[in-house]
């Protein structure tokens, strides 16, 4: 009797078709063997938004009556495999319906393995995943988050590359053999992904985490009042108005203590302030009120607060002021601003390696010229995927070479 | 024997008034000086609609009266009125209450004290309009309390009532008046009407406090939650029918302190029950042929009483236990259905057994259902009633069949 219980956290919207192409994967790979299973949704997480953390589960068991012990659960306690699909998750996670900060590893169990798709190395990774209790391994592949929309899921073969490298990890239940088998019959019907699976399988990096390793810092928790500590009337108090920021002068809006922080963030605004016209669009804009005012009438945004939507450049009129970078590339949620007044050399040498490295300022979703998907399809091929000879259903098929 | 008949004192200052229970509510809501309230027509609710604006356009009552689109609408305006901190009344009937339906869901977790009028009336199909109560039972397990009067006077009264029970801040919780309809809310009575003066000592203001929409008290009302928070606000509903008990005992206190009428139990109407070997129950204005027939058998000799529930959310659980069980059997006759229930029952014999379960004593009971799309229970019905009562409390068993009454067969 056994059954083997892995979770896929990844970002609501953008990664929910490959999070469940990975559950059911599972499930079948496992069904290979006889294996019975399930693969399931964190409910809470259900009414996703882009870029909410989420949840995915898949069980599988040597048995009906042992899967039937972790069904009609809300989540699993612990789970054999977390499996992140989106690097800037090693910061933690607030999902939908969870309060406080969730550190990525928190379910894995002792001796279990994190698996991530990332191209930093670990020792980067592990500055942002929180320290656990019990050793565990860190398993790596090498790829970019995969990210698309509600509808559609990027045929980048991360869910097959992700089932081969588990097949790895756990070749007691699922086999190579079965995973292929599984990609092939069950549910893609794909030669070419299979080959991905093989590879991922191959190139699989693991590295031991021992309990010494990781982010110090205590994440930041939420405690749920019990029934007679809520007001009745299903009434919350407004958020209360802010204070000025030091000596009278700025502003610090006061914030919903009910919202999601950071963790819904990919990209950060990094701001040039030298070249703010001081216009207010971005505070303005901001749908979550994180652009704090500075006694010298400069926005700084709150990266506690901060979702990392990209309104404030869209709507930022003055040339190269604000620009969104992606998340990986920094370690902390220090005031941009503070750095700035400190040492204002030291912020540019800062901003330029950060803003102006074309490494760092690749959207990891949506487009920003036409064309792009197939452009970086092509570098994710040097990286570690295979050629894709299917077709691309829609528009942008007739652009693919032949 | 001596057949009792109940007539109401006029108290010092009293108008009378032959009025309709539909018209009674009204003269209830201009006393109780209702700020908001909102109309959308469907007989017999509407008699209230056309009183209160009649009211209105007679200088009597200043109030915001609103036609709204629908029922739906009527409700949800009333609602949000309530949030503000204005007195409402809504009210509806039938197919229109149901129209509402959803509004009627979110109405008790929103805390609301809003007073509605159930004018009851058939549900459709088919398309019909004489009285029957599963319009108003539709919401009896979401947090509404529930009533049934009998007479235009009770109406008038309960409607004061239920403004002071509804507003305690302990409650805070919808109330819905059930008057029969046509035999109530069509057929004009003589009412003791009490001066402002009065009403004005037992009704104080309505202040929502920190749960009133108000610049000055910023909140969010009704945002979306999770399975983290549902389980504690229903928790915290459960907890303010809880109070209503106690409320609603201290609220007939005063009211019979105050207006010097008004019944000693508020829970239910006992009658010729002292020495009753079959009590007969029903609610609303079936009470009037189980009197009249009571009153007959007891000229010859039946010890038979009635007893007629009022409020039937909160339920009386054990004051309905302790008083049934004196019997020797009981005859529910519920002008609702429940088709498929346990023993294919209306709705009130089932609550009435439930009640009974941990009782030392559970007397023989007989469940019927009668008088459906307003057709009339006849002293004859009553009488038959009695007779496979009685029948039963001498076997000391009664079989679990439920009888309709008044069917062609």
């Amino acid at each position: 009797m056994a059954h083997f219980t892995c979770e896929v956290v990844y970002r609501g919207i953008f990664q929910k078709n490959l999070a469940s192409r990975i559950c059911r994967g599972i499930v079948f790979s496992a069904r290979q063997a006889g294996r019975w299973g399930i693969a399931f949704g964190r409910y809470g997480d259900s009414p996703q938004r882009n870029g909410i953390p989420a949840k995915d589960f898949a069980i599988v068991a040597d048995s009906q009556e042992e899967l039937e012990q972790n069904m009609a659960r809300y989540e699993p306690q612990e789970v054999d495999v977390t499996i992140c699909v989106d690097d800037t998750l090693s910061k933690g996670l607030e999902s939908w319906a969870w309060y406080g900060l969730q550190p990525i590893n928190r379910l894995t169990l002792p001796g279990g393995t994190l698996l991530m798709t990332s191209l930093q190395p670990a020792e980067d990774l592990l500055k942002d995943i929180h320290k656990k209790e019990a050793p565990y391994t860190l398993a790596l592949l090498r790829a970019k988050a995969s990210f698309s929309g509600l509808w559609v899921y990027r045929e980048d073969h991360t869910e097959a590359r992700i089932l081969g490298a588990l097949a790895r990890i756990k070749p007691d239940f699922l086999s190579l053999d079965a995973v292929c088998q599984a990609i092939k019959d069950a549910e893609w019907g794909s030669e070419v992904k299979v080959a991905s699976a093989r590879k991922a399988h191959g190139r699989l990096e693991t590295r031991p985490v021992n309990s010494t390793e990781g982010n110090a810092e205590t994440p930041f928790s939420f405690e749920k009042p019990k029934w007679w500590e809520m007001r009745e009337g299903v009434s919350i108090p407004a958020i209360p108005v802010g204070k000025p920021m030091e000596g009278g002068r700025g502003y610090v809006p006061e914030r919903n203590p009910y919202f999601k922080k950071f963790t819904s963030r990919t990209m950060r605004p990094v701001i040039d302030f030298d070249k703010c016209v001081k216009c207010t669009l971005c505070w303005l804009q901001c749908p979550d009120s994180c652009f704090d005012v500075t006694p010298d009438g400069l926005y700084d945004a709150d990266m506690e607060a901060c979702c990392g939507c990209g309104v404030c450049e869209a709507v930022c009129p003055a040339k190269e002021c604000i620009t969104m970078v992606n998340e990986a590339a920094f370690d902390d949620n220090a005031s941009q601003w503070e750095a700035w007044r400190k040492d204002k050399d030291r912020y540019r040498a800062w901003l330029t390696a950060k803003a102006r490295d074309g490494a760092h300022v690749a959207r990891s979703h949506g487009f920003r010229f036409r064309g792009q998907y197939e452009q970086e399809l092509k570098q994710d091929l040097d990286t570690g995927g295979i050629e894709i000879t299917t077709g691309i259903p829609g528009e942008n098929a007739g652009l693919k070479k032949a | 024997m001596a057949v009792e008949t109940r007539t109401i004192a006029a108290a010092s200052g009293d108008t009378e008034m032959l009025i309709s229970g539909s018209e009674a509510c009204a003269e209830a809501l201009t006393l109780a000086d209702i700020d908001v309230v909102t109309a959308y027509p469907i007989r017999p609710y509407d008699t209230v609609m056309q009183a209160i604006a009649k009211k209105i356009a007679n200088g009597k009552l200043v109030a915001e009266y609103i036609v709204a689109e629908g029922e739906h609408s009527q409700f949800e305006i009333v609602k949000h009125a309530s949030t503000v901190g204005a007195r409402v009344f809504c009210g509806s009937s039938g197919v229109g209450w149901m129209y509402a339906m959803e509004c009627l869901t979110v109405t008790p977790p929103l805390r609301v004290p809003m007073v509605a009028m159930v004018g009851n009336r058939a549900l459709d199909d088919p398309g019909a309009f004489g009285v029957e109560h599963n319009d108003a039972l539709v919401v009896r397990d979401l947090g509404w309390l529930l009533i049934w009067v009998d007479t235009a006077q009770e109406m008038l009264d309960t409607a004061l009532l239920a403004y002071r029970i509804a507003e305690d801040r302990r409650v805070f919780l919808p109330i819905a008046i059930s008057a029969d309809g046509a035999f109530l809310t069509h057929s004009q009575a003589l009412v003791q009407v009490p001066t402002k003066a009065k009403v004005d000592r037992f009704l104080p203001k309505y202040d929502r406090g920190d749960l009133q929409l108000h610049p000055d008290n910023p909140i969010s009302v009704a945002p979306q939650a999770n399975e983290d928070w549902v389980i504690e606000i229903r928790r915290q509903n459960n907890e303010a029918m809880s109070r209503a008990y106690t409320v609603i005992e201290e609220a007939y206190a005063d009211f019979r302190e105050v207006f010097g009428r008004g019944p000693e139990n508020p829970w239910f109407e006992e009658y010729m029950t002292a020495d009753a070997e079959v009590i007969l129950m029903g609610m609303g204005t079936i009470s009037l042929p189980l009197k009249v027939g009571i009153r007959n058998m007891r000229a010859q000799g039946k010890k038979v009483g009635l007893i007629r529930p009022r409020w039937f959310r909160p339920f009386p659980t054990e004051k309905m236990a302790a008083a049934l069980s004196r019997a020797g059997a009981i005859g529910v006759i519920d002008r609702d259905y429940s088709f498929g229930s346990p023993f294919g029952s209306g709705v009130v014999a089932n609550e009435i057994r439930a009640a009974l379960y941990n009782a030392d004593k559970r007397p023989p009971l007989l469940s019927f259902i009668g008088g459906l799309g307003g057709r009339e229970v006849t002293l004859a019905d009553v009488s038959r009633v009695a007779d496979m009562c009685f029948a039963a409390a001498r076997a000391g068993k009664s079989d679990l069949k439920t009888h309709w009454l008044g069917v062609r067969e």
